[in-house]
C-alpha cells in the first residue's frame, strides 16, 4: 500500500495543485487573485506531463556519444519540447492578462468582481 | 517609467552585472546544441538583464542604452530571421523549414542542420527577448490618472 | 458563492482520484508516452542532426512548425498588450 503511494505520489501532488489552483481562480473576488490562481493551475499542468516523462534509471536527454543513443537510457525528450513552448506563451500570456487588468483599473478605479460587475451595470 | 534607485551599492553593482548576464544568455543560446539551454531560456535571461537596468536606474537614463521603442523591434527582427530561414530553404527546392537545403560553402546533410538549428534559436531568442521587454516597458507607463 | 466553489471542486477531486487508477507507475519504460515516438527522435538525433541535445533537435528540426507558430503567438501577445495600452493625449 504505501509501495503504491510511492509510486504514484507526483500525481497526488499534481491534484493539490489543481484544486488549489482552480480555488483561486474561482472563489477569490480579486481580479489579480483569480489571474494567480490560473497561474498555479498552469504550474500544475506543467508538472504533470514533465512527470509523464521521467523513466526509472535514466539520465538527461543529452546523447554522449561515447556510449550510443539507447532510448531506455534517456528521459523522453518529446514531453520536456511541448512544455518549453507552453511556459513561454504562459508567461507572454500572462503579460497580456495583466494589460487588460490595468485597462479595467483605469477605468473602474477598483479591482474588486463585485464593485465592477455593479459599476458596469449603471 | 520607473524611477532610479536611490542607493549607490545598486547602481554600481547593477553595472557589473548586467553586462555578465548578458555574456551568460548569449552562451546559453549558443550552447543549446550540447547542453540543456537554447533560444528560449536564453532570451529571457535577456530580457531579464534589460529588466534589472530599467529597476536599478530608472527609465529615462536606461532609455539613452535600450530605447522603450527598441522592444517590439527586435520581437519582429525575431520573427522575420524565422521565416526567412524556412523561405531560404523552400526557395532551393526543399520544403518549407527543411535545413539540408541552406545554400552552404561545401557541407552538405547533418552539418546544414546544425547550423538551420542554431539560425532558429537565434530568431527564437530575439522574439521572446523583445516580446518580454515591451510587456514590461507598456506595463510601467506612467499617464495622467494612474 | 465559496460554498458553491468548494463543492464543484470536491467532485473535480473526487473525478481526478477515480482516474488516476488507471495512469502508469511513475517511471516506468513501457508507458505508452515513452515508446510510440520518441525513441525514434532519441536514436536518430545525434546522426541526423549532429546535436547531441535531443530537446534542441527537436525543438528546432523535427518539430520545427510548431515553433515557429509558437513564436508567432509570443510576438502576438506582446503586441496586444501594447495596443491594449496605448493612449492618446498627453503622457509622462
Amino acid at each position: 500500500m504505501f509501495e503504491e503511494f510511492l509510486e504514484r505520489y507526483a500525481y497526488f501532488l499534481t491534484m493539490a495543485l489543481l484544486v488549489i489552483g482552480l480555488y483561486g481562480a474561482l472563489a477569490k473576488r480579486n481580479l489579480l487573485k483569480k489571474v494567480i490562481g490560473l497561474g498555479i493551475f498552469q504550474t500544475a499542468i506543467f508538472l504533470f506531463f514533465i512527470e509523464g516523462a521521467a523513466k526509472r534509471g535514466a539520465s538527461v536527454p543529452v546523447i554522449d556519444p561515447q556510449t550510443g543513443a539507447v532510448a531506455a537510457e534517456y528521459v523522453n525528450p518529446l514531453p520536456h519540447v511541448l512544455i518549453l513552448t507552453g511556459i513561454v506563451v504562459a508567461t507572454a500570456t500572462t503579460g497580456v492578462a495583466m494589460a487588460l487588468l490595468l485597462t479595467i483599473y483605469r477605468r473602474y478605479h477598483t479591482l474588486d468582481e463585485k464593485r465592477i460587475l455593479e459599476e458596469a451595470k449603471r | 517609467m520607473t524611477d532610479r534607485y536611490p542607493s549607490v551599492i545598486v547602481d554600481l553593482v547593477s553595472r557589473a552585472v548586467v553586462p555578465a548576464i548578458q555574456l551568460f544568455a548569449i552562451y546559453v543560446v549558443f550552447h543549446g546544441h550540447y547542453s540543456p539551454g537554447g533560444g528560449f531560456q536564453g532570451g529571457v535571461l535577456l530580457a531579464a538583464s534589460i529588466v534589472l537596468l530599467r529597476l536599478a536606474q530608472g527609465t529615462e537614463e536606461s532609455s539613452r542604452s535600450f530605447p522603450t521603442s527598441l522592444g517590439l523591434a527586435l520581437a519582429a527582427l525575431g520573427v522575420l530571421v524565422f521565416i526567412l530561414t524556412g523561405l531560404v530553404s523552400m526557395f532551393l527546392g526543399g520544403a518549407f523549414l527543411d535545413y539540408s537545403h541552406l545554400p552552404s560553402p561545401g557541407a552538405s546533410g547533418p552539418v546544414l542542420r546544425y547550423f538551420g538549428i542554431l539560425a532558429v534559436e537565434v530568431g527564437v531568442a530575439l522574439a521572446v527577448w523583445g516580446t518580454l521587454v515591451a510587456i514590461f516597458d507598456r506595463l510601467v507607463e506612467r499617464t495622467d490618472d494612474v | 458563492m465559496k460554498a458553491l466553489a468548494i463543492v464543484v471542486l470536491g467532485a473535480f477531486l473526487a473525478v481526478l482520484l477515480y482516474a488516476e487508477g488507471d495512469l502508469p507507475p511513475r517511471g516506468d519504460p513501457e508507458a505508452p508516452a515513452n515508446v510510440h515516438v520518441s525513441p525514434y527522435y532519441i536514436e536518430r538525433s545525434l546522426d541526423e542532426t549532429k546535436t547531441p541535445n535531443v530537446v534542441t533537435s527537436v525543438l528546432a528540426d523535427y518539430r520545427g512548425y510548431d515553433t515557429l507558430g509558437e513564436t508567432v503567438v509570443v510576438f502576438a501577445a506582446g503586441l496586444a498588450a501594447t495596443l491594449v495600452l496605448i493612449r492618446e493625449g498627453r503622457r509622462q
